[in-house]
């Protein structure tokens, strides 16, 4: 017994570090049981009241946890935090408080259950805190299955509607033939360096194996691919513009912000930091595969009508641009994705709270047509919008301005300047689609020529009807008018934003 | 001394629209014109209280924006940017008052664009700091893609998709080209700096500030327009409301001048030698093919874009010839074009509502004799554009003349050629639109108040400046001889002993 016990010593665990995590799980517990609680109070009040509790109480263990410097274990080997782990976080607790406001109304917990449906959001933003604080591959992996699997679920959410149903079941083949491709990897690199530690990859790659070694490589190559799938970076993003408009559109703007910071947070973590020695070997890879994201998914935009569509094809182009930060390996490269994942979460949130808005109310479904005139019939929704097209497009005073020209420079800097120039190409193309958008809304009183596509049946989505009224979801109004806010404030004033960046910059120490 | 606050004098017209966007429409244009009068007296402060012999820059706001990225929120006035932001305080004037007092469709969403469009104009022209300068330019196309796509005529939408397109592509480039210019300058990455004053005393490698050059000036050229970037012209001169095409032409086209003037002759002096001869070639073309087109239009409105062109293309030559005459014309001319294109498109919306808004020479006509006021106002700004002697046109384009006959003598003698054609052009317009037989159906009566307020001050400034444009040139000399003289080093043209301006 005595011996047994010396041989097995439970990890240190950091319970302060930990306290987001439990915020979250234990919301998810508490929110299916009480959904389980019978009465329209209940269901429509309490049950997102009480997601929404947990978020904030996870957004506020995060503040205190709040220290720049290196990072430190909370349990030792498998999870850590340091400044990247915890704004990262944010940015999940924060898709994941606009996820539930655009859930209240929604077909989606209508027909899945208002307690099933955020336990599930729930459980899906500790899978991406646990991925974003990962050290090593076993607790990496499993921080993937936990934030995909409900995801799956909730994809198929509405369950009479055969869309939703196809994207679920698409989202569920494709993410896991990636979980499988990126496991190979992970055992492979395993394999190669016989740890499964980042940090001690990191040291076996510097000391004992050569970056030449087959088997690593082929290993990083997997893994990259992998990673990818869950970035949607071309040519591993086919499923996105399905998945995406099959998928209830709250969970669509949750997936496209939150999966894509959870995505890029280990994306850096892993080639910054594990394999940062081997960075001659990966870098110019990267760097060809985020040029073509950005030409495939700036071209693939502008052939859409469906809104989410898309924006599913313009987060392909702004996958790429992201991209640029990992690649150029620097600290200046994690301060700026970090920057444009936040700037990218409240363009886009905005913009799909605004489709949200529409397609409960509109005919036309997530169709550009929706959008007809809105400036004139409802400026409250036009003005969100209007912005977060803007700031994607890149227009200064908006937030997506100052994440471009963080991303620019850091690709400048880091001696890409034909990245960053890729990054200037790929948003010319873009604006194509995004002014559209704009004169649709705002010039729409005469007849605008659309593309000529062959003319298409929209069904209408989420619980579209003709009585309902745009007036009566003041929760989704205010989540696109707050998140076109932020965007502009911290297009205009974005020094504090900047210094969480920049406490970012400085969590692999190793970076220059 | 004043102490004049720029940030107030940039913001004023926007905080007046964003006043005026909470009040009734009635009460709110009033804020909003208010709000443009402001900037325009704080403009003519500032002109009365410039120092000329004042070394760099005046009035200077120097804050840091945004740290991480050595971007300062820098703002300052030189002779080189006095006179364009008083000619932007000035025509904001007529143009939001023009569209304030006619219904317009949404009338505080028209004033509030119209009002962000000059925040964003002043901005540009005041920014001492590269990258508040990319924000600024770059801004400023959102009200017009809203000016244009909302409340103009005809193929309006694709006009303004064309424009926003066209200047944004540019844009971009740009805005590469900057971020480039910075980091590559900075001595070390602690040291990332884009403030004008510091890139100037940094120094680049030539091939680095080659291909930097092309990024500036494929956006310059753009906005400009210069021949081969003018695809985007015609449509959007077609479809801009008049209020809007006024400041549009008058003082848009100026900043991509400016930006040549300021940020690339002294940035990239090598560079700028480089290119002199393509910059030069495209200039000559530009002046040839917009004068010739000019003369073949016969929509009115066609007449003054083709010939914007070609006095933009006067302008790029006296600043490309490198010389300090030259730029001393450049600017002379960036502000009389715009002091006389403004009143000859407030003339041309009066006499086609006249025809009921006919766009066409054919259709305008034989309104001289009956309204002789407008009659003469028309002669006035006619004359001014084809650049008689006496208005202010002549002594820029004697002096952008005289600075390119020093070493590119050809270049020089083919732009003549231009100015002879701009007489044709114009006397051509100025006949078929006034004087010919009246069309059946036009009424003719004299200008109005309205039109008067818009017309006649830009009139009288035109030929005040005409007989005094020592005015301009004492306050603009010495800002510009310093921004022309790096490269003007590199291209040996330099003559520090030689009196400026020839014409006096």
């Amino acid at each position: 017994m005595s011996v047994l016990l010396a041989q097995v010593q439970a990890p240190e665990i950091d319970y302060q570090g930990l306290a987001p995590l439990f915020a979250t799980i234990g919301g998810s517990i508490v929110v299916v049981l009480v959904g389980l609680l019978r009465g329209s109070f209940v269901q429509r009040v309490l049950v997102p009241a009480l997601a929404a509790a947990s978020l904030l109480c996870a957004i506020g263990f995060t503040m205190a946890n709040w220290e720049p410097g290196d990072s430190r274990p909370i349990i030792e080997g498998a999870l850590g935090i340091d400044t990247l782990a915890l704004f990262i976080s944010m940015l999940f607790y924060l898709a994941g408080l606009a996820t539930v406001a655009l859930c209240v109304r929604s077909e989606l917990v209508r027909e899945a259950g208002h307690g099933e449906a955020m336990a599930l959001l729930l459980g899906s933003v500790t899978g991406m805190v646990v991925l974003a604080g990962a050290e090593n591959l076993v607790a990496l992996f499993i921080g993937i299955e936990l934030l995909s699997i409900p995801l799956y679920v909730l994809c198929a959410g509405e369950i009479r509607r055969a869309r939703s149903l196809e994207s679920g079941l698409k989202y569920l083949v494709i993410g896991s033939v990636g979980a499988a491709v990126l496991l190979y990897g992970l055992a492979l690199i395993y394999g190669a360096t016989g740890s499964t530690d980042f940090a001690l990859i990191s040291e076996a790659i510097g000391t004992s194996i050569g970056i030449g070694d087959p088997l690593l490589l082929t290993g990083v190559a997997l893994t990259a691919t992998g990673l990818a799938f869950k970035a949607s970076v071309a040519p591993f993003h086919q499923w996105t513009p399905d998945v995406y408009e099959g998928a209830p559109t709250p969970i669509t703007s949750f997936m496209a912000v939150a999966t894509k910071a959870a995505a890029f947070a280990v994306l850096l973590r892993l080639f910054d930091y594990a394999l940062a020695d081997l960075q001659t070997l990966w870098a110019p890879a990267l760097a060809a595969l985020a040029t073509v994201t950005i030409v495939i998914g700036n071209v693939g935009a502008i052939a859409q009508r469906s809104l989410k569509r898309m924006l599913a094809w313009s987060g392909v182009a702004q996958a790429g641009y992201l991209l640029a930060g990992v690649v150029v390996g620097t600290s200046l490269g994690l301060q700026a994705t970090a920057f444009y994942l936040a700037a990218y979460l409240f363009m886009n949130v905005a913009a799909f709270a605004v489709v949200v808005a529409r397609e409960r109310v509109s005919e036309h479904g997530d169709d550009l047509d929706s959008l007809r005139d809105l400036g004139r019939t409802s400026p409250a929704l036009a003005w969100p919008m209007t912005i977060a097209m803007l700031s994607l497009a890149g227009i200064p005073a908006t937030a997506g301005f100052i994440g471009k020209f963080y991303l620019i420079g850091a690709a400048v800097a880091g001696d890409y300047a034909w990245l960053g120039i890729a990054i200037v190409v790929g948003s010319m193309i873009s604006l194509v689609y995004y002014l559209r958008v704009l004169a649709v809304m705002w010039m729409g009183r005469f007849e605008i020529t659309l593309p000529s596509l062959p003319p298409r049946s929209v069904m209408p989505v989420a619980g579209q009807s003709p009585e309902a009224d745009a007036r009566a979801q003041p929760e989704v109004a205010a989540v696109a008018i707050l998140a076109a806010a932020a965007t502009i404030v911290f297009g205009i004033v974005p020094s504090p934003l900047f210094d969480l960046a920049r406490d970012v910059g400085q969590s692999f120490s190793a970076l220059l | 001394m004043l102490t004049i606050h720029l940030s107030i004098v940039v913001f004023l017209p926007l905080a007046t629209a964003l006043i005026a966007a909470l009040l009734p429409a009635r009460i709110g244009r009033w804020i909003v014109i208010a709000g443009t009068v402001a900037v325009l007296g704080f403009a003519v402060a500032m002109l009365a209280d410039y120092d000329s012999s004042a070394e760099g820059l005046s009035y200077v706001t120097d804050d840091v924006w945004i740290s991480e990225l050595g971007v300062r929120y820098q703002l300052g006035v030189d002779g080189l940017n006095l006179f364009l932001i008083a000619l932007t305080a000035l025509l904001w004037v007529p143009a939001t008052v023009w569209g304030a007092l006619r219904s317009v469709e949404s009338p505080r969403l028209f004033l509030f664009h119209l009002a962000l469009g000059e925040t964003a104009v002043l901005g540009a022209f005041c920014a001492q700091d590269l990258a508040l300068f990319v924000v600024f330019f770059d801004v400023m196309l959102v009200p017009f893609y809203f000016l244009i796509g909302s409340w103009g005529s005809g193929d309006r939408v694709r006009a303004t998709t064309r424009f926003v397109i066209y200047t944004l592509v540019g844009s971009l480039l740009m805005l590469a080209g900057a971020i480039a210019l910075g980091v590559l300058a900075a001595p070390s990455a602690g040291e990332l700096s884009f403030s004008f004053a510091d890139l100037e005393q940094r120094t680049l490698g030539e091939g680095t500030q080659q291909w930097i050059f092309l990024l500036f000036t494929a956006a310059f050229l753009v906005k400009a327009p210069l021949f081969p970037f003018h695809g985007w012209v015609v449509d959007t001169y077609r479809s801009t409301p008049i209020p809007v095409l006024v400041v549009f032409s008058a003082v848009l086209s100026k900043v991509g001048a400016y930006g040549f003037l300021r940020i690339v002759l002294p940035i990239l002096p090598d560079a700028s030698e480089y290119f002199q001869d393509l910059m030069l070639v495209l200039a000559v073309v530009s002046i040839l093919y917009g004068s010739m087109l000019a003369f073949s239009q016969d929509e009115a409105r066609l007449v003054l874009a083709y010939s914007s062109i070609a006095q933009l293309g006067f302008i790029v030559l006296g600043i490309f010839s490198l010389s300090e005459q030259g730029a001393q014309g450049a600017v002379m001319q960036m502000v009389s074009h715009g002091l006389v294109v403004a009143p000859l498109l407030f003339i041309i919306a009066l006499l086609s509502a006249r025809t009921g808004g006919a766009p066409s020479l054919e259709r305008m006509g034989g309104l001289a004799l009956r309204a002789p006021v407008l009659a003469a106002l028309f002669l006035v700004a006619t004359l001014a554009m084809l650049a008689m002697p006496g208005t202010p046109n002549f002594a820029a384009e004697i002096l952008i003349l005289f600075g390119t006959f020093e070493d590119k003598l050809v270049y020089g003698l083919v732009a003549s050629v231009g100015v002879v054609l701009a007489a044709v052009y114009m006397i051509r317009f100025l006949q078929r639109s006034m004087h010919n037989r009246a069309p059946a159906g036009a009424e003719s009566a004299e200008v109005g108040g309205l039109g008067l307020f818009a017309i006649a001050p830009l009139v009288a400034v035109v030929v005040a400046l005409g007989i005094y444009p020592q005015f301009v040139l004492e306050r603009t000399e010495r800002a510009t001889v310093s921004k022309v003289a790096p490269a003007a080093q590199v291209a040996g043209t330099a003559e520090p002993e030689r009196e400026v301006s020839a014409i006096r």
